[in-house]
């Protein structure tokens, strides 16, 4: 059979989302955001939810997320994304509202946004993109860089004594009663796609189904301020990110977790 | 059992060449072409099209969507 007689509109398989726009996208050669972008519109658009999502971008390598995903967007200030989601759901009930945040963003500066709308259990999706370093800026590090890992302000390797210890928020956020679904995963090989994209399917489940906030974390790589070629940057990520960030749920209420939240009956 | 031969389309001016549909495809078939695109990346090409399965691992992992998977059972 000839290539031409396979390349056929009744043969496909796979080609991109509609709610994907035609601009090229304007992250670095194999960045996870590309995916995760992705596997956001694939989910909105499998769940038919496009008229009533907005979502809420960082400040971030992902900035200007509205440029690719057609949905609504409202930008926030660094860090702020979860209390600017927490205005529009409780004024849009009726609406599914996401966050879409980095490790610089959630785990720095954000840290009081986010700990407390997931302790007020806003009924929110939370997209939590943790490559360990400050991509936009330049690689600075981060509250969630590894020990020993060379970033532009850690030359010689991050020290616990002058630095301090990398932080695990998902497991912090895991212990707030206000949170049915936490999950960390990652999109490096495509069974973990296909695996993150089923965890973002039940985040935003959870939403639909008013349950409290879900919270995704996705450890991704970061490879031009890493250094590193995309392919050995994922290589680095398993050898190194998952040992700390181990990959797996930490919370999912649908399954009787004690510690799982129920909405309170008006 | 039944053969299923399948075939990829890069969009060669989407390609940043990041080369990860390369380690992902499980047949060997996407290779770096030599060529570069007008934005100066390697973009990825078939090399080896008869061996496609059309199994789609390229296109999932692909950050920029840039490539169409089909499939076809003979």
């Amino acid at each position: 059979m000839e290539l031409k007689d396979i390349i056929n509109p009744n043969n496909l398989v796979y080609e991109k989302p509609k709610l994907l726009t035609e601009n090229t996208m304007h992250y670095c050669p194999g960045c996870s955001h590309g995916v995760i972008h992705r596997l956001l519109a694939e989910v909105i658009e499998d769940m038919g939810i496009q008229d009533k999502t907005i979502g809420v971008s960082p400040v971030g390598c992902a900035v200007f997320a509205y440029n690719y995903i057609e949905i609504d967007w409202q930008e926030a200030a660094h860090g702020r994304a979860p209390a600017v989601a927490t205005g529009i759901v409780r004024t849009n009930p009726d609406k599914v509202v996401f966050t879409y945040q980095g490790d610089g963003d959630l785990a720095s500066i954000g840290t009081a946004e986010i700990m407390h709308a997931c302790n007020r259990g806003e009924n929110m999706v939370v997209i939590f993109v943790n490559n360990g370093i400050y991509g936009m800026t330049g690689g600075q590090m981060a509250p969630t860089t590894l020990l020993g890992q060379i970033t532009a302000t850690t030359p010689n390797g991050r020290d616990a004594g002058r630095n301090g210890y990398p932080l695990r928020i998902t497991e912090l956020i895991a212990q707030l009663p206000g949170t049915s679904y936490v999950t960390r995963q990652s999109v490096h090989t495509p069974a973990t796609i296909r695996k993150c994209k089923k965890a973002i399917t039940k985040a935003f489940q959870a939403a639909i189904d008013k349950k409290g906030t879900s919270f995704v974390e996705i450890v991704s790589t970061c490879n031009m301020n890493w250094k590193m070629t995309p392919v050995k940057a994922n290589e680095w990520m398993v050898e190194n990110m998952f040992p700390f960030y181990v990959p797996g749920d930490l919370k999912d209420s649908s399954k009787n977790d004690p510690e799982s939240y129920t909405p309170l009956k008006n | 059992m039944a053969k299923v031969i399948g075939a990829v389309v890069v969009d060669n001016e989407e390609c940043k060449g990041c080369g990860l549909c390369v380690v992902a495809c499980p047949q060997d078939v996407l290779s770096q072409n030599k060529q570069v695109n007008s934005r100066g990346y390697h973009y990825s090409f078939m090399k080896n099209p008869e061996a496609c399965i059309g199994c789609s691992n390229c296109a999932t992992v692909c950050p920029d969507t840039c490539i169409t998977v089909y499939r076809v059972k003979l």
